[in-house]
């Protein structure tokens, strides 16, 4: 049940929302966050991508050149093969324009891991990777897409310029290799990021209007919609910024804080790698430059899922976006709202 | 002084200084009709914006647009739903100049 309601919270004092502090709001709930287990690895294989969208939390675009090298590529295949880590979740930027990306999809799946891709659908442009529908399908890839709305003028102000036509175009493609398709086994899951300073709507109902509207106006077809909240970091931050929506928003989000949501929060069965090899408990802290707690192994080289099941995971005001209404993870709302 | 101050909206609940116990029944109350019913959230939303348009509440149409956008509507749908409160309200007052013939009627030959 979402915990926002218009005009009114008469339990909340106007000032200050946004400084709040995530580890004593778990407390006043009896709450502390540590993980339970690790059953993915999530590699964030660099920032190099070819769109620029207002909302990420990467900073990620064409002039980015931190890439993930082969050398740190091996380790992280070291450390799937060593550990039988059941989910590899590859990302980035645009993970496909590392040159250790189908080394690396091809690795996991060798080694027995269900690998998710986080894929932007308009890198399938790109020189050389016209044949990525093909790759995922031969690698039974599970691809997450963003696509903030079904409409052109929504999809566009937040990912640019011609990106929602691109995207329709290779969502056909992933389509005609089976993708989203009843029965195929290839799953096709879509994210719906709010185009601007407010909550995601409930994942279900926007669901079905997904499910409406593309099958309906443009005869496509996927599995499901994860909704996911805009996370107050790098260009969605500056974005609140410049529009003067900061304070707001971070009150926003302080205020539809749910405790319900604590116990499916990603970091709690989840380790992230930065592009160097470095461990993070999630993409967000990974941006922040929020190490894991200084007591772990800080690379992938040193990893022990042992040592990480039970961890104490870092934390920042950011953290305030995961816990907001039915919750935000990378698979999307954590409660059923 | 400007009439309206933008932060009053975060700060309604001071209503509740004085005469708490009626404040409390109201924000029960206000927060019972939004839950999900017969009625769905998204189209409550909606009402709400129809009505703050035809209120003419800047507050309520900041919130309810919120709300309406968090509720997974679009710009088209909220702009049908104020078009609708509009339309009523234009109508509300066209009719009534049915009164003003009626009465134009009732001193003339």
């Amino acid at each position: 049940m979402s915990t926002v309601l218009p005009v009114i919270q008469p339990a909340l004092k106007p000032q200050p929302q946004s400084h709040v502090d995530f580890d004593e709001k778990l407390a006043t709930h009896g709450m502390e966050l540590r993980a339970a287990t690790v059953d993915t690895l999530q590699v964030n294989v660099g920032k190099l991508c070819n769109q620029a969208c207002k909302h990420c939390h990467v900073d990620a675009s064409p002039a980015r050149t931190e890439i993930m090298t082969r050398e740190t590529a091996e380790a992280v295949i070291d450390a799937v093969r060593r550990f039988r880590i059941p989910t590899v979740d590859v990302t980035g930027g645009a993970p496909e324009l590392n040159p250790s990306f189908r080394y690396l999809v091809t690795e996991a799946r060798a080694a027995g891991a269900r690998v998710i891709v986080r894929h932007n659908l308009t890198v399938m442009f790109e020189v050389g990777q016209a044949d990525l529908p093909e790759f995922f399908r031969d690698h039974a890839v599970e691809v997450v897409s963003s696509l903030p709305y079904f409409l052109e003028e929504q999809t566009d102000a937040q990912r640019g310029h011609g990106v929602f036509r691109k995207s329709l175009i290779a969502l056909h493609r992933l389509n005609a290799v089976g993708y989203g398709q009843q029965g195929s086994g290839l799953a096709l899951n879509l994210v719906y990021n709010p185009v601007g300073a407010f909550l995601p709507p409930p994942q279900a109902a926007i669901e079905t209007d997904f499910n409406r509207e593309l099958s309906n106006r443009y005869d496509i077809v996927f599995n499901r919609l994860y909704t996911i909240t805009n996370m107050p970091i790098k260009r969605f931050l500056d974005y609140l910024r410049r529009s003067g929506n900061e304070e707001r928003y971070m009150r926003k989000l302080v205020e539809a804080f749910n405790p319900n949501t604590v116990d499916g929060l990603m970091c709690r069965n989840l380790v992230s790698v930065d592009w160097t090899g470095r461990l993070y408990d999630c993409d967000f802290n990974q941006m922040l430059e929020l190490g894991v707690a200084p007591e772990l192994p800080q690379t992938i080289a040193d990893f022990d899922p042992e040592r990480f099941a039970r961890r104490r995971v870092m934390t920042g005001s950011h953290c305030f976006g995961c816990t907001a209404g039915t919750g935000s993870s990378c698979g999307g709302a954590v409660t059923a709202g | 002084m400007a009439y309206y101050e933008e932060d009053d909206l975060n700060r309604f609940s001071d209503i509740g200084k004085y005469r708490p116990d009626l404040f409390e029944k109201f924000m029960a109350w206000y927060q019972a009709c939004q839950e999900d019913g017969a009625l769905s959230k998204r189209e409550k939303a909606l009402i709400g914006l129809a009505v703050a348009h035809v209120l003419q509440c800047p507050y309520c149409i900041d919130a309810f647009s919120q709300s309406c956008l968090e509720a997974g509507s679009n710009l088209e749908q909220m702009t049908e739903a104020i078009h609708m409160a509009s339309a009523l309200r234009g109508g509300a007052a066209l009719i009534h100049g049915l009164q003003a013939h009626n009465s134009v009627k009732k001193v003339s030959m």
